[in-house]
């Protein structure tokens, strides 16, 4: 098996350049699958990191069922069933009041869309009337300025903060708080800025809203809809058990099908298995060129034992048997393959960390496995034919061959 | 007796015609000899060494090697059966380009799965023999024909093989390392080596100690070599007999 190992790396140093040409089609191949799925899996890994830093004891109660097949975060049926007005304030409190032993605290987002003006600017920008304790629940802080106040809701005060986004699109340097802006007809003052969190529920992210106190909301604004509630199970509390008590309560007052209970990790599942999808699909398009890569290497090999074959048929005359020669021609043609995945590899993690200070990339030891086990099968699968050919030529005939 | 050819044919089909290039031959080579080949293109010279040899199958007949039928061997036994038995000498010398005189000499060994330590060992001890023991990582475009031949001869030599069969060795060399490979044949033959060497040069034929003449795919001479003229003569009536009838055959058209 060494002297076969010399000579397959004999035979591609001799032909430098035409054995780098080969590799091109795998290392591009192997790279891009693995920096693609890299790119898939550290989407993943960020998104789990978000969702950590939310905390794992958050249920949500959304309207209709998203979840259930042919739905998914954000998608057709849950926009539909959101827009319907079947979540209301009072089950929140219900929800707060009855089960007053599994759930800590609780809010709910209140949705509506409204032209925002400032000076001369003006725009249509999602608000969300929620409560103060936004705050803890949603563990947020106020970048600047503060938080409204649980009296602020009370009080129906016209007092609003801005996400990061929607504060640099009115103010831009300017500091907007205690600036008065315009919704709608009326007139609200800034209280504070969000720190930026990005996110959202499949709609616009947490960034861009403005928020207001709810009942200030609910008495200025028409309140389309309820996004959802927010609640907070207390420490010690199975997740699952609260899930079943705040459905009993529902049930009292809605339809099984109008509402969905769920806790984190459910969310996690589903976002995990959008992203797993995506990391598939794009590994799927990268392997095409894989494909391309592998018949460029049976090509070259196919070249190879064509200008070899005197060299074959003197290798028969002293007596390789046809297996020797086969497995001359694999260890050659796998030896191109693995050497251009390794490139490939290497090419595909330094690319991920270049992707890093934009973008969560992160190569795995999956990822490295399958570039060597995919850049084999690859070398091995087109490399038989070629190694075939080369093991079933008859010696005489090889040795004339001019 | 190492080597018993019997009634042994080979046919291959070209077209809508069969070409006999071998014709019931039938050949018994004891251990030692020097057997030279000759007669004319077409005769079925080199096709009876490639039988001969195991490199070719036959289509119809016996061959047995130190006492085997080999006849039916499959291509394994075959390949492994070159290797042990048989060494090699090319008119081409089909050495390993890129390759020292070294690794070129090793190859049976490689086969052979004979070890690294020893494999070296062999090798030089036979390019020794062959004269070129300073000229061990020497690749073949570093050598001249002759010495290329004799890293050739070398490689041949190194797995201990029962007999040497050699196509036109000196038909590439200048007449200077013509002599030379001779020579060293002919010591390889004193030694008790058993050769078989095809030719077309009367000269080369006359260092052998048998003459087998091919033509038409059958043998129509077989003798003891007493002198090179006695070479030159019989080779010279039996190509002129194929002349004159191709002359005779030309006259009727």
């Amino acid at each position: 098996m060494r002297d076969i190992f010399i000579v397959a790396i004999k035979a591609i140093i001799v032909n430098k350049v035409r054995s780098l040409l080969t590799m091109l089609g795998v290392i591009i191949g192997v790279g891009s699958v693995v920096l693609l799925t890299s790119i898939g899996t550290g989407l993943q890994a960020y998104v789990e990191d978000q969702f950590a830093a939310l905390g794992t004891d958050t249920i949500y109660v959304v309207p209709g069922t998203p979840f259930a097949e042919g739905g998914g975060v954000g998608g057709q049926q849950s926009v539909i069933e959101r827009t319907k007005p079947v979540l209301k304030k009072q089950y929140l409190k219900e929800i707060l009041h009855d089960n007053r032993d599994l759930i800590k605290d609780g809010l709910l987002m209140a949705m509506s869309i409204k032209n925002v003006k400032y000076g001369d600017k003006e725009k249509k920008i999602s608000l969300l009337g929620t409560t103060a304790n936004f705050e803890t629940v949603y563990n947020t802080k106020a970048e600047k300025g503060d938080w409204f106040t649980k009296i602020d809701n009370e009080k129906k005060s016209s007092v609003v903060m801005l996400g990061p986004t929607v504060a640099e699109e009115f103010f831009g340097k300017i500091d907007p708080i205690g600036k008065k802006i315009k919704i709608g007809s009326k007139t609200y003052r800034v209280v504070g800025i969000l720190e930026e969190k990005g996110g959202g529920f499949g709609g616009p992210s947490f960034d861009s809203y403005i928020y207001l106190p709810l009942e200030t909301m609910y008495d200025d604004l028409d309140v389309q809809f309820i996004n959802n509630f927010t609640l907070e199970a207390k420490e010690g509390v199975l997740i699952k058990d609260a899930i079943k008590a705040v459905k009993k309560t529902l049930l009292k007052d809605m339809d099984e099908d109008e509402f969905t209970v769920v806790d984190q990790a459910k969310l996690l599942e589903t976002i995990n298995g959008i992203l797993g999808m995506f990391t598939i699909g794009l590994g799927g398009i990268s392997a095409i060129s894989l494909v391309v890569g592998g018949i460029g290497i049976m090509n070259i090999m196919l070249v190879s034992v064509t200008e070899r074959t005197r060299e074959i048929g003197l290798r028969k005359a002293l007596g390789a048997t046809p297996n020797t020669i086969l497995i001359q021609f694999l260890t050659e043609a796998a030896l191109l393959s693995i050497t251009g995945g390794m490139v490939g590899l290497i090419i595909a993690y330094l690319g991920s960390l270049a992707l890093q200070p934009y973008f969560p990339a992160k190569v795995t030891m999956d990822a490295v496995i399958m570039a060597f086990g995919v850049s084999t099968a690859v070398g091995l699968f087109f490399g038989a034919a070629p190694a075939k050919k080369a093991a079933g030529l008859s010696p005489i005939e090889a040795l004339r061959y001019e | 007796m190492i080597l018993k050819i019997n009634k042994v044919s080979k046919h291959y089909q070209m077209g809508d015609n069969v070409i006999k290039a071998l014709n019931n031959v039938s050949l018994e080579i004891e251990e030692g000899e020097f057997l030279a080949i000759m007669g004319p293109s077409g005769s079925g010279k080199s096709t009876f060494l490639q039988v001969a040899s195991m490199l070719a199958h036959l289509t119809s007949g016996q061959i047995n090697l130190k006492g085997k039928d080999v006849t039916e061997y499959n291509e394994i036994e075959r390949s492994k059966l070159r290797n042990q038995e048989i060494g090699f000498i090319f008119q081409q010398f089909n050495l390993l380009p890129r390759t020292s005189a070294i690794d070129n000499v090793a190859l049976p060994l490689v086969y052979a799965k004979v070890n690294n330590s020893e494999r070296d060992r062999r090798s030089i001890e036979m390019l020794q023999k062959v004269g070129l023991g300073d000229r061990l990582q020497n690749t073949p475009a570093q050598l001249s024909g002759g010495q290329q031949q004799r890293v050739a001869i070398a490689r041949a030599l190194v797995n201990n093989p029962s007999i040497i069969f050699a196509d036109e060795p000196a038909g590439n060399l200048d007449s200077k390392s013509g002599e030379e490979i001779k020579k060293l044949l002919i010591d390889l033959n004193k030694e008790g080596k058993t050769i078989i060497m095809v030719t077309h040069e009367p000269d080369d034929a006359s260092i052998a100690k048998r003459l087998v003449i091919f033509k038409d795919g059958e043998i129509v001479n077989d003798s003891k070599i007493k002198s090179k003229k006695e070479v030159e003569k019989k080779n010279h009536n039996i190509i002129q007999d194929k002349l004159s009838k191709k002359t005779k055959l030309k006259k009727k058209k």
